[in-house]
């Protein structure tokens, strides 16, 4: 199976196309991170929240919590997505092209990625501008490695489902009970050291957990687990996902 | 070589068999027809040949290339038009275009020159820049025929080219599609139930019901099946004696009398009018009325199968 730098070049292409020409879509997956952003980080603002690694203040933590979110929404989003271009014929037109599987795989996990990073960046720049500082282009570099290995994580997801669904109709359960609880679970709004014993084990087996964790301990400086064992958990899961989307998406028939 | 070989070719889904052991030859050049209700396995059949869904059992070569063993190769060869739409409409129409010469690798002064040819093939040359979600059924359905030869295919498979397209819109598909089967030298496969269509279009046509073919020859053949033309006579007078009269005429294969109304099967029913009135005349018969009519593969399709098509389509929705 070759891979071919041109099909990836234009389905990544196609990608933000159509995410430049669909502003309503930016603004829509802009407009839930930014909601919790404010709202939590005004309205607990005054509380202290007990658990807080290091100490530092509610909204310093959830800042990197609600990037983790938009990369996690709009990248299981982009891998499902491959489910409307079924829908709309198009899938189709790119499956009967002699292009290798796989070249297709890593053009829809390049295109998504882009949209998810750009996503993020923007939450990121909001954020500065409301006066979140990050810690310095060291770590912002290394704040960049985690964006890269979420987004890649959960579009591998997507197409994992994708690939497993006939059609758009299942879309709200994998919302509702795969998506959402990925998000709690992952510490993104609050200390998982608060959660209950049983629940905290899930919390472990929460791939989103260590791309935070990693993603705080660049941006802010406080971590619970050690940076370099988010970064080597994160890498695994990521490959391990894009390996499986890839395996599902080539054994699925587009008809 | 033959532009397809099939042998055997079946496809079952969960133990229904939607594609019956099907062999069938296409020679390079031709317009090959499958026509038959919805349901009777022809956009079943394309999809195996086109790589998309993997056969059952059977044998097949598309291009001289095995479709389970080469589908790289079978998918260089091959242009398709889907039965349903399958473009972007978020991108105009060149780009839909350029996507797809991408994709099979084209360079990009090739692509340039010949996305410009295939525009003006199909006459959207004005409406590149447009999105595809603002064309109409008849314009998307150019693009993409536009498009299934960008990249100058040896087969290009048609799924019914014309499906929910009004009468003239359909007449201009007709005319590109005898275009391009005539300058191009590309063979075409064309799947449809519009009986007009595979008559006017296809040099050769196969009849398709429930996974088989049930004919296949040349349009004018599969009609020469059922004994020629149907002339019937209204007439007024000795009805007796022009029945026994026309009884001795070998040329009629068939006659049926329904009161005053004679209907007579006969090859070139149109050369034999006028021997049939001065026969009538001879008897001082009055003739009052003449009906002359060709069998269409309407006919051939009922006398294959004991069923109309358009009651098929009509009863039968689903899968086809």
């Amino acid at each position: 199976m070759a891979i071919s730098a041109t099909a990836i070049y234009v389905l990544w292409l196609r990608e933000l196309k159509r995410i430049m020409r669909a502003k309503s879509r930016i603004v829509g997956a802009l407009a839930m991170p930014l909601f919790f952003l404010a709202f939590l980080g005004l309205g607990f603002k005054r509380m202290a929240v007990p658990g807080m690694p290091g100490g530092v203040e509610y909204i310093k933590f959830l800042v990197p919590g609600i990037i983790g979110m938009a990369l996690l929404f709009s990248s299981t989003l982009a891998g499902l997505s491959v489910l409307w271009d079924k829908e709309f014929g198009f899938l189709k037109e790119i499956m009967v092209t002699p292009v290798s599987r796989v070249s297709i795989v890593l053009g829809r996990i390049a295109g998504g990625t882009t949209t998810a990073m750009g996503q993020g960046t923007l939450i990121l720049i909001i954020s500065i501008i409301g006066g979140f500082r990050p810690r310095g282009m060291v770590s912002l570099v290394l704040a960049y490695v985690f964006m890269i290995l979420i987004s890649t994580a959960f579009l591998g997801l997507g197409l994992i489902f994708a690939s497993r669904m006939k059609d758009v109709q299942g879309f709200g359960i994998i919302m509702n009970f795969v998506i959402f609880p990925i998000f709690f679970l992952s510490g993104s709004l609050y200390p998982l050291s608060n959660l209950p014993v049983y629940l905290r084990v899930l919390t472990y087996v929460d791939p989103l957990t260590y791309g935070l964790d990693g993603l705080r301990g660049a941006l802010i400086g406080v971590s619970v687990f050690p940076i370099g064992f988010d970064l080597f958990v994160m890498s695994v899961v990521s490959l391990v996902m894009v390996l499986l989307g890839a395996y599902f998406f080539e054994k699925s028939e587009s008809v | 070589m033959d532009a397809i070989n099939v042998e055997k070719l079946t496809k079952k889904f969960d133990g229904f068999t939607a594609v019956d052991e099907l062999s069938f030859n296409v020679g390079t050049g031709e317009l090959f027809g499958l026509l038959g209700p919805n349901g009777a396995g022809k956009t079943t059949t394309i999809n195996m040949l086109s790589t998309l869904l993997k056969k059952t059992s059977g044998q097949a070569l598309v291009a001289g290339h095995d479709i389970a063993k080469a589908r790289d190769s079978v998918r260089k060869s091959i242009g398709i038009v889907f039965q349903e739409t399958a473009l972007d409409g978020r991108l105009t129409g060149r780009e839909n275009l350029e996507f797809h010469a991408m994709m099979y690798g084209m360079g990009k002064a090739e692509r340039r020159a010949r996305i410009d040819e295939v525009l003006r093939l199909v006459d959207l040359e004005e409406k590149a820049s447009t999105l595809a979600e603002k064309y109409s059924g008849g314009m998307k359905r150019r693009l993409e025929i536009a498009r299934g030869l960008v990249h100058r295919p040896k087969v290009l498979f048609l799924d019914e080219p014309t499906l929910g397209l009004d009468a003239q819109t359909r007449r201009h598909i007709w005319d590109y599609i005898r275009k391009l089967n005539r300058e191009g030298a590309v063979t075409i496969i064309l799947t449809t139930h519009y009986m007009e269509e595979a008559d006017t279009l296809c040099g050769r046509v196969a009849i398709m019901d429930h996974g088989k073919f049930v004919a296949l020859d040349t349009p004018a053949r599969l009609k020469d099946l059922l004994g020629g033309d149907v002339v019937s006579l209204e007439v007024e007078g000795n009805t007796a004696a022009l029945e026994e009269a026309l009884r001795g005429l070998d040329w009629i294969k068939k006659i049926k009398v329904y009161e005053d109304v004679f209907s007579l099967t006969m090859e070139r029913g149109e050369r034999r009018i006028p021997e049939l009135i001065q026969t009538a005349q001879g008897l001082g018969v009055m003739v009052n009325c003449v009906r002359h009519r060709k069998p269409s593969l309407e006919d051939v399709f009922l006398h294959f199968t004991g069923r109309s098509i358009r009651e098929e389509n009509a009863g039968q929705r689903g899968r086809s």
